[in-house]
Parts: C-alpha cells; sequence; structure tokens
C-alpha cells in the first residue's frame, strides 16, 4: 500500500517516497525532527506537502497505516477501534476539506463529540499540520469533554489546576508545606499530582498516604497522584494503598511504551485494579496520562514519523482507558525536540487541539527548561493562548519553580492571572469548597482572602516551635 | 528588599515554611500577580541557571580533586573521553552525538578494556551533561562517601579505571561500560539545572551495558546535592541497586528500589503539620 506521492506547481514535480514523508514534511518546522532527518528541506518543499496533504482523501488514512499494523499494537488499536458510522459524515473529504468543515458552523460541539470515534489521530495530526495557530484555538474551542472523579473537568468556562508540590528528597513537610500553599491560591482541583524523587513503591505508597490524609481531613473536592511507574503503582493498590488515579507516561508507538516499560494490557489490568477500589464519588474516570512531543524519537522508536504524528498516536492509546486527565508536558523534554518559544506554543496549541479533537481532557503543562531558548514572556502567550483555546487544566506550583525535576511551569499566581482575565473558574466542586473554607473571600474575582482561614492557622500552629499567635 | 512598606502587597502569613522546603511558597501578591521583588528574584535565577549549562566543566580541577581521594588513585589517572558534541550548541541540539564517544576515545577505551585481564564487575563513568556545576562540586564527596562504603562491602567489587567525558548524555556509560568489559555501569551525570538547584547530580545505573540500551534498562537516583539526596543515603541505594542487580541479573523497571520500605511501613504519613 505504500507509495509516492508528487506534486506539481509551476512545472516542478515534487515527489514524497511515502505518506510518513508527506506527513513529515507537511509539520511546521521544529528541532526534533531536524534531529530525526524527517524535516522539510526547505520552507517551500514544507508548503508543496501541506499542498499535497491538503488534497489527500481522509480515507487514505485507514488503508495506508503509518507504522504498519502488523508489528505495533498501538496501529492495531487505531485501526480496530475505528468507527466507520461515526467516520461517515466526512468520509467524503480531502485533509483540505475537513480544515474547512472543523471552522465552518457544521462543526457544531454536538456533531463534534459525535466524530470522535470515526477519527483516527493520523487524520487529526495531517489537518492540523494545515491550520493556523487561530484555527488550532477556535476548533478547540469548540471541543466540550467532560471528566469525573471527586471534581468535574472540563466543564465550559472552566479552567482547572493540578496542585504540583514536587520536592527533592520527598520530604513529607516540605510537600505538605508546597500543598498548602497551592490550596490557599486556589490551586489543585484537576489533582494534587506529585512526581516522587525516587521511583520506589514504599516511598509512593508514603505519599499517597499523606495526600489522601489531607484530601480527607480538609474534605477537599479532588483526587490525589503519586506520578510513579504504572507497575508501581499497581503494586501499591495490591498492598492496599490509597489510589485515586493511576500515573503512566506513554507514547503514540509500540515501541516507545516497551521502552517506557509497559504494554496496553498493563494499563487495562491497572484501570480495573483501580475502578475496583471505588474512590471517586462523582465520576469513574481514574487515569492520569503525560505525554509529549519527541519521546518516541527520545526512545528511537518513531519509525521516520514526524513527533506531532507520533504525539497524536498517544492520544489513541489515551482515550482507550477514559483518563481523567491527559497533560502534554510541552516544553519538559528540552530544545533538540522544541528549540523555542515559538516551537513550543506552536505544539502546545496543536497538542490541546488533537486530543480535544479526539475526545481527551487536554491539559497542558505550559513550560520549558533552563537549556531551551524560552522564558517566562513564552510561557505567558501559551498560558493566554490555551486559556482562550479552551484548556482544561494546567499546572501549579509555587512560583514558577519545580525544584525536583528542574524545569519551570505555570505558578499559582499564573493560573489566577488566567481566571480572571479570561473569565475562568476552578470546578464547581472546588469552586464551592473555596467558598466555604473561606479560602477566597469572593471566587468571581478570583482573588484569596487576606485572612488565614481557621482551619490552616490551626494546623500552621502544629509547627515545632511555632508561636501561638500569627 | 520588600515590596509591603506601603501596602501595595499582600503577605503570606504561611511564608515561614520555607524552612522546610526550597520551594518559592508564601511569595505574596500584587492584586493577584506576582510581587516586583519576587518577580526579580525569578529572573536572576533563571539567568544564573542558563549561565551554569553553558558554562564548561573544568576537567583538570576535577582530575586534581579526584586524586585526593585515595581510593581513586589507587584505580589509576582518570581516562578523559569526549563525545561525538563538538561543543555546547552542537550537544543541545543533537542528544545522539552526545550518547556516543568520539572515535579517539572509543579507540582508548578498546585498548583500556583488553589491556585489563579480568572483567570489571563496576565503571564508574563521571559525565558532565547539562550542569558542570553538580559534576564539579558533588562528585568528588559522593564517590568518597560510595567507594569507601562499597570498600567494605564483602563483595570485593572490581573496579574499572574511572572515566571522565566531556559533552556526554546519560547513554554514553553503556558504550563506556561495554568498552571496558564491566558488568555493571554507573553514570554520575549533571542533571539539567533548576533554579533554585543548579548542581543537581543524577546517578543512573545499567547491568549488562551495551550501546542502544533504553531508558527502561537503566535505575536513576536524582537529585544528589546537599540540599537534596544526601551523599550518604545516595551511597546506600546505589549500593542496594547494584547488589540487587548483580543478584537478579537487570537493571531497569524490573529491578525496584526497596531500600526504605522496611523503615516505611512504621512511617505514618501524618506526621507532618497539616495532617495532625
Amino acid at each position: 500500500m505504500r507509495h509516492p506521492y508528487s506534486f506539481m506547481l509551476g512545472g516542478r514535480t515534487w515527489q514524497f517516497r511515502n505518506l510518513v514523508e508527506l506527513m513529515a514534511k507537511a509539520t511546521p518546522a521544529r528541532s526534533g525532527d531536524r534531529l530525526a532527518g524527517v524535516i522539510a528541506g526547505s520552507d517551500e518543499e514544507r508548503v508543496v506537502a501541506q499542498m499535497k496533504l491538503a488534497e489527500l482523501p481522509l480515507k487514505t488514512f485507514l488503508s495506508e497505516a503509518l507504522i504498519p499494523y502488523e508489528s505495533d499494537e498501538v496501529t492495531r488499536l487505531i485501526l480496530d477501534d475505528h468507527d466507520a458510522g461515526a467516520f461517515s459524515v466526512i468520509s467524503h473529504l480531502t485533509v483540505g476539506d475537513f480544515r474547512n468543515w472543523l471552522l465552518g458552523d457544521l462543526a457544531t460541539p454536538e456533531a463534534l463529540a459525535a466524530l470522535r470515534p470515526g477519527l483516527t489521530p493520523e487524520m487529526v495530526a495531517a489537518v492540523s499540520k494545515l491550520m493556523r495557530n487561530q484555527d488550532l484555538i477556535l476548533v478547540a474551542r469548540k471541543c466540550r469533554v467532560e471528566t469525573a472523579f471527586r471534581s468535574t473537568i472540563g466543564l465550559a468556562g472552566r479552567l482547572s489546576t493540578r496542585l504540583q508540590p514536587n520536592h527533592p528528597s520527598d520530604d513529607i513537610t516540605g510537600i505538605a508545606a508546597s500543598i498548602l500553599d497551592g490550596l490557599l491560591y486556589g490551586s489543585g482541583d484537576a489533582v494534587i499530582g506529585i512526581n516522587p524523587a525516587t521511583d520506589n513503591v514504599a516511598q509512593a505508597t508514603r505519599l499517597m498516604r499523606l495526600v489522601d490524609e489531607i484530601i480527607s481531613k480538609y474534605e477537599i473536592p479532588t483526587q490525589s497522584c503519586v506520578l510513579t511507574h504504572v507497575t508501581n503503582t499497581l503494586e501499591a493498590i495490591e498492598q492496599g494503598a490509597p489510589v485515586d488515579l493511576v500515573f503512566q507516561s506513554i507514547g503514540g508507538t509500540e515501541a516507545t511504551n516497551q521502552s517506557f516499560g509497559f504494554s496496553l494490557a498493563t494499563l487495562k489490568e491497572a484501570r480495573e485494579a483501580a475502578l475496583s477500589l471505588n474512590r471517586g464519588t462523582v465520576g469513574r474516570n481514574v487515569m492520569y496520562f503525560e505525554t509529549g512531543q519527541g519521546s518516541a524519537l527520545s526512545a528511537d522508536a518513531h519509525h521516520g514519523l514526524d513527533q506531532q504524528t507520533c504525539e497524536a498516536r498517544a492520544y489513541a492509546v489515551a482515550r482507550k482507558f477514559d483518563p481523567l486527565l491527559v497533560n502534554t508536558v510541552v516544553g519538559f523534554i528540552g530544545p533538540e525536540y522544541l528549540f523555542d518559544g515559538k516551537e513550543i506554543i506552536r505544539a502546545g496549541l496543536e497538542d490541546h487541539f488533537c486530543g480535544k479533537l479526539l475526545g481527551l481532557p487536554m491539559g497542558c503543562d505550559i513550560c520549558y527548561t533552563n537549556h531551551a531558548e524560552a522564558d517566562q514572556n513564552d510561557m505567558d502567550n501559551l498560558l493566554t493562548l490555551l486559556g482562550v483555546a479552551g484548556c482544561s487544566f494546567i499546572m501549579g506550583i509555587p512560583g514558577s519553580d519545580d525544584i525536583m525535576l528542574n524545569y519551570q511551569t505555570t505558578s499559582f499566581h499564573d493560573a489566577l492571572y488566567a481566571r480572571r482575565v479570561l473569565d475562568l473558574r476552578p470546578a464547581p466542586e472546588f469552586e464551592a469548597w473555596l467558598d466555604r473554607m473561606k479560602i477566597f473571600t469572593d471566587t468571581s474575582r478570583h482573588e484569596p482572602s487576606a485572612l488565614l482561614p481557621d482551619v490552616f492557622r490551626k494546623s500552621l500552629k502544629g509547627l515545632p516551635g511555632e508561636a501561638r499567635d500569627d | 528588599m520588600t515590596d509591603s512598606r506601603n501596602g501595595l502587597v499582600t503577605e503570606n502569613a504561611w511564608r515561614r515554611l520555607r524552612r522546610y522546603t526550597d520551594a518559592r511558597i508564601g511569595l505574596g501578591r500584587a492584586g493577584i500577580s506576582l510581587p516586583t521583588s519576587e518577580l526579580l528574584a525569578f529572573q536572576l535565577a533563571h539567568a544564573r541557571a542558563r549561565d551554569a549549562v553553558h558554562f564548561p566543566l573544568d576537567v583538570d580541577r576535577l582530575v586534581e580533586s579526584l586524586n585526593s581521594l585515595g581510593e581513586v588513585k589507587a584505580l589509576g589517572v582518570p581516562v578523559v573521553l569526549h563525545s561525538r558534541a563538538e561543543d555546547r550548541f552542537t550537544y543541545l541540539q543533537r542528544p545522539d552525538l552526545g550518547r556516543r564517544l568520539s572515535e579517539q576515545g572509543h579507540e582508548r577505551l578498546v585498548a583500556a578494556g583488553q589491556a585489563k585481564a579480568p572483567a570489571a564487575d563496576l565503571a564508574i563513568v563521571i559525565v558532565d551533561g547539562l550542569s558542570s556545576s553538580a559534576v564539579q562540586n558533588n562528585v568528588v564527596p559522593f564517590l568518597d562517601r560510595f567507594l569507601n562504603d562499597l570498600g567494605r562491602a564483602s563483595e570485593g567489587w572490581q573496579l574499572a579505571p574511572l572515566t571522565i567525558v566531556q559533552q556526554g548524555r546519560v547513554a554514553i556509560g553503556d558504550e563506556v561500560g561495554n568498552l571496558l568489559r564491566a558488568r555493571m555501569v554507573v553514570v554520575l551525570i549533571g542533571e539539567r539545572p533548576g533554579l533554585s538547584s543548579p548542581d543537581s547530580l543524577g546517578i543512573y545505573l545499567t547491568f549488562g551495558p551495551e550501546p542502544g540500551l533504553s531508558d527502561a534498562c537503566r535505575n536513576c537516583i536524582s537529585n544528589v546535592r546537599p540540599a537534596g539526596l544526601s551523599f550518604d543515603d545516595a551511597s546506600q541505594r546505589l549500593l542496594y541497586l547494584i547488589r540487587e542487580a548483580d543478584r537478579l541479573r537487570l537493571s531497569g523497571v524490573g529491578l525496584k528500589d526497596r531500600t526504605e520500605e522496611v523503615v516505611i511501613e512504621q512511617d505514618r504519613a501524618s506526621n507532618t503539620f497539616l495532617t495532625r
């Protein structure tokens, strides 16, 4: 089925060896595709590839697998689960037509939701390559994806946050201090999620118990997650640990996931184990996935695909397991994959669009590392754009500084900024809690109370050597 | 520096919790935004971290301090190697080049591997990675501790010559260990610098090192530095991982770090101010 594609332009014929190459060369420029050697040779070649891609019938992606069906379980998942009935609405369209359809009034939130099972990640990746940033924002904003566990994520006009209280030695008091800081700034309605410094079942269990006790004591309508390997979480569940969400980093090829040390069967087993604990109150979405462009190449498992197409394929893995949250950690991987602020911003908007179109509760870790050509201003831009696009959740960390993972992401303050300028609110259950606890005096102004709520004042008095009065 | 003198900044009563963490908690707010002093403090830290990425490792100074350790001296002069990434700019954009030894380095190690008749149990590879200050500040005190612990262990481990790699990535240790014909390789590498931690050292262990292994085949101990995971703890964990890797004949996801399990059974998570 693999054959070359050619395109005539002004007397010159451009050749693309196969669909994989056509997709890669149609991708907006980024360092990871250059590193992989799959990037377009010139700006002109990139646009020619986009023109050729625009003419391609969408149904081509059903007959021409980018990674062979026989050798990759993610391809098998994508093609076996494809719903021809749902697809029939757009089955006559080319990729270029599909862009027009998405931007038009036929693509209502209801129509987009009904279409999801008929879309493959490759179709979604292909159309995104033809779209400008504003197209990615406009269409994503029309996609409604709601999920729930103890809070509801993804309602219109809401922006949730993951409270990320990481500590370089997993110190319990240090972590608790960051959690308190976050809660008092109104953060944590998506999840309180800790990256442990050391990947170890006992350590993970200890952190799970800490957050579970905090959530129970203050009756916080949120969920906990310790971002340890899925096999560790399975062991923790077997040992009776209080697991709300199962975490795993996932990629878009079987070989990537193998390098992460799991298969689709592992995720199925873990999801069933978490569901059996029955800990959700308003919903039963128990998975938390993280993704990011470049992971497949980093694992030398990209099969010649461009990194954005690999990323979209990871969303097929995610959607199989009905996650509560999917987080594209867009600038974490470093400048060899996304070189600067411009590339990070583009990738963040692409990932959010592709995930939402496929029906995922997409959030974004709006972030950069100190070896990338990016800074806080780039993050402000992406945060504002994603807020407009209807991003489900972002990270919240004290002062943007993750002292464990050594990168910068959005702060508690940043979330308040986005909520205020775009008039977005936290999850309804959590918003009511902020009000009840008197953490926010006026939740509509997105401003924390200047006074420390009594219950937390009491907690602080439990510190060794603490004075009686504040 | 304070912003609060004229009442424009709302301070946070819980700022005193900063004695328990380096995290930027209790920053206060101007409206809902960062106060000016905190904004500038952040910008300064970011500027320093960026400078740290681009500052080169002083190999001569490192070798000199390594030679002050008796255990290191016994291994002979450290072998200084270079990856295929010629400079920092190339290194940042081409991790593939940082994972492979330069041709010259490769040849030197082939010779060294053949010279040492009995295969070594363990090769220790020092790599600059993304933070030269992590390596400069923390490798010597860590090795002082670890080689001491290793020397007291009953197994009588045989060490390969010490190597130092410039412009290297984690996976380059697998090539080095393989050429030195070591059964296991330990990589000490500068992690990407954070704002509050420009000098975090990462430690990676691979059993049966060979080029082309994935991350799933390695175990990692992260954030080794005085203000992070202490040298003592890191040394104990590494020793544990080495013993387990040796026993199970594997490393990576199949080898779980259980060093804390016994302690933790007793450790109630509630032992902190927020849960009491």
